[in-house]
Order: C-alpha cells, then structure tokens, then sequence
C-alpha cells in the first residue's frame, strides 16, 4: 500500500527520530512510503491562537501537496485532528485526503495490532486530548502496546488529564500550563515506568520539558524517567 | 508580569469582595498566577472536583441513552433559541393568564431597578433569596443593599459565601474554594452580625454547620415577607417557572413569602411542559450526579390562598441577543448551569472560579462571558486563551456545546480587536506572521531548519528566554535542536544512505538521544542531491512536487 508520510512541522523540526521510527514501522508491514516534500504545517497553532486566516492557507498548502494521496499518516493526533475536525471551518472547500493518525492506520487499515516490536522495558501511556476526545483512537494504541515484546505497560493515574500542553497556552498562560505539567509527570513518575510514551511531540516536548527542568533542579535525581513517541517503541526491535 | 498587577491583586485577596466583585482583578493570567500559589485552594479545588468527576461518570454512565438525551437537550435548546421571540410571547401570555406579573428587562441595571422598586413597594427592609445566577450576574444584592434592603442567601454555601465576605466561585458549590475548617471559622465570626450567632460549641463537623445554618436561616424564612429567585427553566407552553435545588431551603423562599421575584435569562425558556423530561435527567446527573433531583419546585403565576399571592418574572436579556447573533457562540446560550464542565476542567480545577472574573467561571464562563459582553475589556479578551482546548468540557457538558471550538472562534474575535487598535507591534502577531511565512514554503522551512542546526550547541545551553517564550522556560527545559531535520534525513536517505538501518536500530536510537553529546560529535552530512534540485531516483511523485515548488520560490525572488 501507498502511504504519504505527513510528518508534521513539530516532528520534522525537533523530533526527527519520531518521523524515522515511523518510516521503519510503516515500511515494516510492507508499506511504501512517499514524503511529499512540499508539505510544511497542518495550520492548528495559527488557527488555536486565533489566526484562521493564516490557518487556512496551511490547510490548502497540505491539500494541494496531499491532493493524490491514497492515505495520509501522521505521527500526531492533534494534527489528524486539526485537518478532520477543523480544516474545513478556516479553508471552506479545500479538499482533504483521506488521513490518519498512526495507531488508527495502523489498527483499522492495515489491521495490524503486532508490528513485531520489541521494547524491553516498562512504559505508561498518555492517551493525549485530541487523540482519544477529538479523533477517537480509543485503545488502539494501547494494544498496539500491549503486542510489543518485553514491554511492561503500566496504568497511568488520571490518565485522562491534559498534560497541559496547549500549543500557545503553553506560553500564553504559562503557570496554569506548568502546573498541569508538573502534576503529570508526578503521575508518571509514580508508575515506576521507564518511559513515558505518547502520540504527540508536542505533548511529549511539553512533558520532556517539565521533567528535564525537574531533572535539573537536582543534582542526581534518584531515576530519571524517558519521554518516548509510540512511534519509537513500535520501530524498536 | 508586572509586580503592579500583581500588587493590585493582593490589595483585592484572593477572593474578590461582592460589589468590589471582579473590578480590581487582573486578567486571567495574572489571576492564576495568584491562584496557584494557593496551596489551600489548589488542595479544597482538587479534592472537591476529583470527588465530583468521579460520581458524575458514575450517575451517567447508568443511562443506556445518555448521547441521545444529551442530542435530545441540545436540540430542544437549539429550537427554542432559534424561535426565542415567540415562545419568549408565549410564555409572557401564559404566565400572566396565570396572574404573575412579566417585566422585560434590556440589561442589569433595568433588571436591578425593577427588583428594587417591587421590594421597595412593599416597605420591606430585607429579602430572602433562592441560590440564582441571574441575580449574581446583575448584581442584585448590591443594587438591594443600595437601597438600604439587605438581600440574605439562603442556600447553604451562598450563605458561607455571603457571610465570609468574598464571591462565588462555582455555579453549584459556589464555597468550594473553602474547607470545612474554614467554614466553622467563617460561621463563628460573621453570624452574629446579621442573625443569629453560631453555637458557642459549633465545631467543623458536617452535620454541626448545617445545623448551625439551618437555625440561622429559619428566623429569616419566617420573617421574610419578599424573596428573589432565579429559575432553571421557564415553560413557554404554561408560563411555569422551574427551580431545582438539593436542600429545599430554595423551596422555603418560594413558598413561604408574600412576594416572589424571579429574574430569568431569557434562553431559560423551553416550549413544553413534555421538554422537562429531558432537562430533570440530564441536569441533576451532570451536576450533583443524583439521579433524581431532590427538591423540584414549579409554579404558574399565582394560586390563590397557596404560596406568594404576588409573583413577578423579570426576563433578562443582558447581552443574551448579542451572543444569540454570534453563528457559532449562540450554543453556549444552551448551557443548564449545571457545571460539569467546571469539574471536568483542568484548568479550573488548578486556580479556582475566581481567576475567571466572573460570575461565570470555568470553561462554560470562559465562552460565555465574551459572548454576553464582547472582547474589548482586556478581561474578557483573557478567557477564550484560558484553555489548553482539551476537550474535556465539551464531553462532560449535558446540552452538546461544542466549547473548544467556541473558544477558537472568540480567539479570533480577540485578535481581531486587538489588532483593530493602534499600538507598537504586537510581538505575538509578529510570531503568528513569521511562522505563516515560514510555513508558506517547505523551502524556507529547511533553511530556517538548518540555520538553527547551525545553533544547536548554543541553544542547548538555554536556561532562560526573555519576553513571551519565557513562558515556556519557567517551567521546562528547551527541547534540543537536532542535527538534522526529518526532510533532510529523507532527501539523504532517497540519495543512497541507507534509511533502514539508520532506523531499524531504533531502541539505539532512544541510547543516542541520552548522549547528545555523543551525536553532536558526528561529521556533518553532505549536501545532498535532492537539496541541489535533482529528484532522487525512488521518490519521483513528491520530488516532482518538491521540485515544483522550488521553482516557484525561485521565481518569488
């Protein structure tokens, strides 16, 4: 099967071990990957801070390069759901491919739920907000999960709460968004995992951010927990 | 922030004065920096709403077709607001065939003075009051208290508000910022003054304060010749007002006094005495997550030698039009005040009610208030960005608003002011403007993306960053640049290297990223084939695309 690979601006900036571990799994079930290299940004920063305008010329610059793909994929619930849910409120008209987050291309249509991964080590997961409230991926990256080999997952408490992340909210009501940080990643740390793994780069900067900073405020802190992309775990092996 | 606005917050407290109300409060952000520091109220907050989160999912998950109740409210509500001006006459015909007397009111001031002259006509010096949002929201008792009436709160926890001097801040357990301990201090200190005092040996037990209150209530009850009430719903159909309550100190008001006032927003309206049915389940379920409400109290107009011989209905408009003409905001005018959404909200469940400045906190406040008053005040122009648009308020809500997309709206409507006035540059809108340019081409993208690889080392050292993004570096650590970015791996990749490899070692991957050290070690990579223009052989359809563009990009110059 063809695949267009949108990597997301996040991911192809800052985290480009997250767009790699997604080639390696895709083509690992024997899918081909294409990445149009025109693609920039799905709009959802500039259309969540309350500049649409800007938003829908992103939204037709990803129709346009997307225009003949079979299938998007992307690392990225929030981005999936941005172009599912939104794109049409600030680009009217603009013509979506048919796209999917990765565990829902993974789960529904290669209907693959054992990627042949092994993660030797104990994980929690964050289900993130726009992945599980705005597209509904429900358990699916759990048992995406579940089939890796060696890989010890463990229950988040209040996993449903916002990491607090919020694109510009993070900036823009910065205390109120470190403090949903700080309260998750105490969370996470009290699940004994090794990783904290999740959907979303912008989450996991966000959470990565919060626990580097704790991190640093001592000098060996007693066990330091891991941020990890699905992604990652599911190309590991 | 500035240490002004903060000063000026704690000249004001944490919790704002009634009257002073919200005047002296800063904006959101400043507020919840305020709040946050509150350990007490940031303790009080999370117990109470993670008690209340819990038995909610509890109560509605036992309704088999609790979406389809909840798409039935919505579309009974959406109805309704569609055809307000004529079920809004309805109700006035019904109402007052019943013999209540309908005043219609523009704004609070109007409402206020309707209040006021009906209490005033009837040489009282005091009035009982039902819990109402209604009457916060035009702050009634201070318009009362203007006129020399003093307006006593009757439900429990308005009373602990009332008597403690400070606001509301949650539509249904509006002392949530106060612990028990608090409020037998609070009950011991302020009772006396207006009433009976407290027991000498009252003491923080549940049962102790509501028996204190309920002694100090009942003198009033009894004395009270006029209450004020707001009401939950309002039959077109039969002119009958509705007010549910879990204490029946609401019914005390509405059944004993001489003279009922009852001051009712304009979309409380519903067109059917039948529409009921969906309201009492879906409204006691997400707010106090019983399944029946306890006390349910309906009247229609006056019913002669039974209850209050003299009843008046006040419909407050109040900005409600406004917010009814704004195409995607008018759902919020849905909204049963049943403040599921408020518990659910992580951001409200970390600074509290009183952050939002309004009587109307938590995310429903945060649409609501920019609806009924517009974004010019920099108050309101704060709330649609106190949210990390996480959905969960739009789950939870019993009536479908649909909030984040609300709040993405009036963001833009903020903007859009914001810009409207002159001013030095906003460096938020410059951002906005250079990252939309830097989009608009995955050409400029990978050179902005390569000049900060050129930084890395310098940006690895951050600690600090000055201005807006200083946000960020208060509480995490900057995210590492990498070396190269996911196009220039995968034009690499498609001109030789091998991607799988690279790759396939993913778990070696996840070692490297712990010693960045290590990698900023590696020579740098070649320019490839691709980024000189020349499509490598596997990838013809987006190298194609890409080569489109760069032609483009070339003509622009």
């Amino acid at each position: 099967m063809r695949v267009s690979l949108f990597i997301t601006c996040l991911a192809d900036t800052l985290f480009p071990d997250v767009g790699r571990a997604t080639v390696a799994v895709l083509e690992r079930l024997g899918c081909t990957v294409d990445f149009p290299e025109a693609q920039t940004c799905c709009g959802q920063m500039h259309m969540n801070t309350g500049y649409p305008a800007i938003a829908g010329d992103l939204v037709r610059g990803f129709a346009q390069t997307f225009a003949d793909a079979e299938a998007v994929v992307m690392p990225s619930g929030s981005c999936a759901a941005m172009l599912r849910h939104h794109a049409h409120n600030v680009a009217p008209g603009a013509a979506v491919p048919p796209l999917y987050e990765l565990s829902e291309f993974l789960v529904d249509v290669l209907g693959v739920t054992d990627v042949g991964a092994r993660f030797p080590h104990t994980v929690t997961y964050h289900p993130t907000c726009h992945s599980s409230r705005l597209l509904g991926v429900g358990d699916r990256p759990y048992r995406l999960l579940q089939h890796v080999e060696g890989l010890n997952l463990v229950e988040l408490p209040a996993a449903e709460q916002c990491c607090g992340f919020g694109g510009t909210f993070a900036i823009k009501n910065a205390d109120t968004s470190g403090a949903m940080g700080v309260d998750k990643i105490r969370s996470a740390r009290s699940t004994g995992a090794d990783y904290l793994c999740a959907s979303d780069a912008s989450c996991l900067m966000h959470m990565k951010g919060v626990i580097d900073k704790e991190d640093r405020g001592h000098r060996s802190p007693a066990r330091s927990l891991r941020t990890v992309h699905l992604a990652e775990i599911l190309a590991s092996r | 922030m500035s240490s002004r606005q903060l000063s000026r917050t704690d000249h004001v407290g944490l919790h704002p004065k009634p009257g002073e109300a919200f005047l002296g409060m800063p904006p959101f952000p400043q507020a919840a920096h305020v709040a946050l520091g509150d350990d007490q109220l940031r303790r009080n907050l999370g117990h109470a709403t993670s008690t209340i989160r819990t038995k909610r999912l509890r109560a509605v998950g036992e309704v088999p077709d609790w979406e389809e109740l909840r798409l039935a409210g919505a579309s009974i509500k959406d109805h309704t607001l569609a055809n307000l001006d004529r079920y809004l006459i309805e109700f006035e015909a019904a109402a007052t065939a019943a013999g209540a007397t309908v005043h219609w009111a523009a704004d609070a001031e109007e409402a206020c003075a309707i209040g006021v002259a009906i209490a005033r006509s009837h040489n009282t010096s005091e009035v009982v009051k039902v819990k109402s949002m209604a009457t916060q929201e035009i702050e009634l008792n201070e318009a009362l208290a203007a006129a020399g009436i003093d307006a006593w709160e009757t439900d429990l926890a308005e009373l602990i508000v009332q008597l403690g001097g400070d606001t509301p801040s949650h539509f249904l357990v509006p002392a949530i910022h106060r612990n028990r301990n608090e409020i037998a201090d609070i009950f011991r200190d302020r009772m006396a003054e207006v009433g009976r005092p407290a027991p000498d040996d009252l003491t923080a037990e549940p049962r102790r304060l509501a028996e204190a209150a309920r002694l100090h209530l009942r003198e009033k009850f009894l004395r009270a010749k006029v209450a004020f009430s707001g009401a939950n719903f309002a039959v077109a159909e039969t002119g009958t007002l509705v007010v549910v309550e879990s204490e029946g100190n609401g019914r005390m008001c509405l059944t004993l006094p001489e003279v009922l006032v009852s001051v009712v927003g304009i979309e409380k309206i519903v067109p059917s005495f039948a529409d009921l049915e969906v309201f009492l389940q879906l409204l006691p379920r997400s707010s106090t997550a019983e399944r029946m409400n306890p006390y349910t109290t309906m009247w229609t107009g006056v019913t002669p030698g039974d209850g209050p011989q003299e009843v008046h209905v006040i419909l407050l408009d109040n900005g409600r039009t406004r917010a009814l003409a704004d195409r995607v905001g008018r759902q919020a005018l849905r909204c049963i005040r049943c403040s599921a959404c408020l518990n659910v909200c992580p951001v409200y469940e970390r600074v509290g009610g009183h952050a939002y400045g309004s009587v109307y906190p938590g995310p429903i406040g945060a649409i609501l208030n920019p609806l009924l008053h517009g974004v010019s005040d920099p108050h309101d122009a704060a709330l649609p960005f106190a949210s990390s648009l996480c959905g969960a308020c739009y789950e939870a809500c019993p009536v479908a608003i649909d909030i984040p997309t609300v709040l993405i709206e009036q963001r833009a409507e903020a903007v859009r002011e914001k810009a409207g006035h002159p001013g030095p540059p906003d460096p938020e809108r410059l951002g906005m403007q250079a990252a939309g340019w830097a989009f608009g081409k995955a050409q400029r993208l990978n050179r902005l993306q390569r000049l900060a690889a050129r930084f890395r080392g310098v940006a690895s050292r951050i600690r600090w960053l000055p201005g807006l993004l200083g946000g960020w570096t208060r509480y995490r650590a900057m995210p590492e640049i990498p070396q190269e970015s996911f196009r220039r791996w995968w034009s690499e990749r498609g001109s030789g290297r091998s991607g799988l490899d690279t790759v396939d070692a993913s778990a070696d991957l996840l070692d490297q990223r712990r010693s960045s050290s290590e990698r900023s070690q590696r020579p740098p990579q070649r320019r490839s084939s691709t980024e000189q223009g020349q499509p490598p052989p596997q990838r013809r359809s987006s190298s194609e695309r890409s080569e489109r563009v760069e032609t483009s990009e070339e003509t622009e110059q």
